[in-house]
């Protein structure tokens, strides 16, 4: 559930492209860097990608009596980084707003900054400093896509808070209104993404660990401590 | 198996939160977030007109739209399942 075409006015749309464009660029450019140098790396990325169209498709009921999608760009992240996951992200929201109406073109700087930017930054950072900590790593999976997939929805009622502050209680005011409808609704869906990556990432463990160690995901001996927990 | 376990739990929960919102909003046809935000904003300024109407492709109905986010499901879910099952299948080989 992205930002309507044209439901951002001048000057926050062309700002949130300002905000997203360095970003997808220096994601294009590791993303080549990535591709060239390890090859055996891109089924994986295949895959990341491949998720986030999966979630991003599923517009899933809600308590509140509204649907939504999940992002699926948590998994990603933690595999690959924020930058690149940036990348993944927009191929999405480009193919949603040119042939669904969903988002737009307008709004595309705006989605991108919360779906494809600071969503998956949030999980990067959590996964790191929890992995750090010694968190178990489903654990750790799962709460760190779940968070920035409702982190998405909390920046999306932020962008339009600031876009359209309410006549008495300004943007704070509007903030907590949309935010109402959007991260409430998510709630239910942040923890269903997290649950489905955990488990996709316990197959990864299980089938090609060695890509995992490679990326800097998990240490060589988390991953066989993770494997004698399998057996 | 444990952790295929807990997300079986989580599938159920999931399930339950949305049978609960069906009593709870008896009338609702649990419509996008995004058209409830629209009313948000329709609240908050009564005047705000989208200014720009899009340059890509409008699906003419509710089927259309289907088929195009079935179409986003599936190729996503082939890409995936290839990729494990060729893991899977090399690992086995080896």
């Amino acid at each position: 559930m992205h930002v309507f075409e044209g439901f951002l006015p001048s000057p926050w749309w062309q700002l949130w492209f300002v905000f997203s464009i360095p970003v997808i660029l220096y994601g294009m450019y590791k993303l080549n860097k990535l591709v060239s140098e390890r090859r055996e790396v891109v089924p994986l990325l295949a895959v990341a990608g491949a998720f986030i169209f999966v979630l991003s498709s599923l517009k899933l009921p809600s308590v509140t009596g509204s649907s939504s999608h999940p992002t699926g760009t948590g998994m990603a992240a933690i595999l690959f980084g924020p930058a690149i996951t940036a990348v993944l992200g927009v191929i999405v929201l480009l193919y949603q707003a040119l042939f669904l109406a969903h988002g737009g073109i307008t709004t595309l700087g705006a989605n991108t900054a919360s779906m494809a930017i600071i969503g998956p930054l949030v999980a990067y950072l959590f996964y790191r400093a929890a992995a750090k900590s010694g968190m178990n790593f489903y654990l750790n999976v799962f709460l760190a896509t779940a968070i920035a997939d409702w982190v998405t929805y909390v920046v999306t009622s932020a962008q339009l808070a600031l876009a359209f502050p309410s006549a008495e209680g300004g943007i704070l005011g509007s903030f907590t209104a949309f935010a109402t409808v959007f991260a409430t609704t998510q709630v239910p869906l942040a923890i269903m993404e997290g649950a489905l990556t955990a488990l996709i990432m316990k197959y990864v463990v299980q089938i090609k660990s060695d890509v995992l160690v490679d990326l800097d995901v998990l240490t060589t001996s988390a991953v066989t401590k993770l494997k004698e927990a399998m057996e | 198996m444990k952790l295929e376990y807990l997300v079986a739990i989580v599938v159920i929960l999931f399930a339950a939160q949305f049978f609960y919102g069906v009593a709870a909003h008896p009338d609702s046809e649990f419509g996008g977030a995004d058209g409830a935000a629209e009313d948000v904003i329709t609240e908050i300024n009564p005047d705000y007109e989208p200014w720009f109407a899009g340059i890509g492709f409008e699906p003419p109905g509710g089927e259309t739209e289907s088929l195009l986010f079935a179409l986003q499901a599936a190729f996503g879910a082939i890409v995936i399942g290839y990729t494990i099952g060729y893991y899977k299948g090399k690992g086995d080989s080896n």
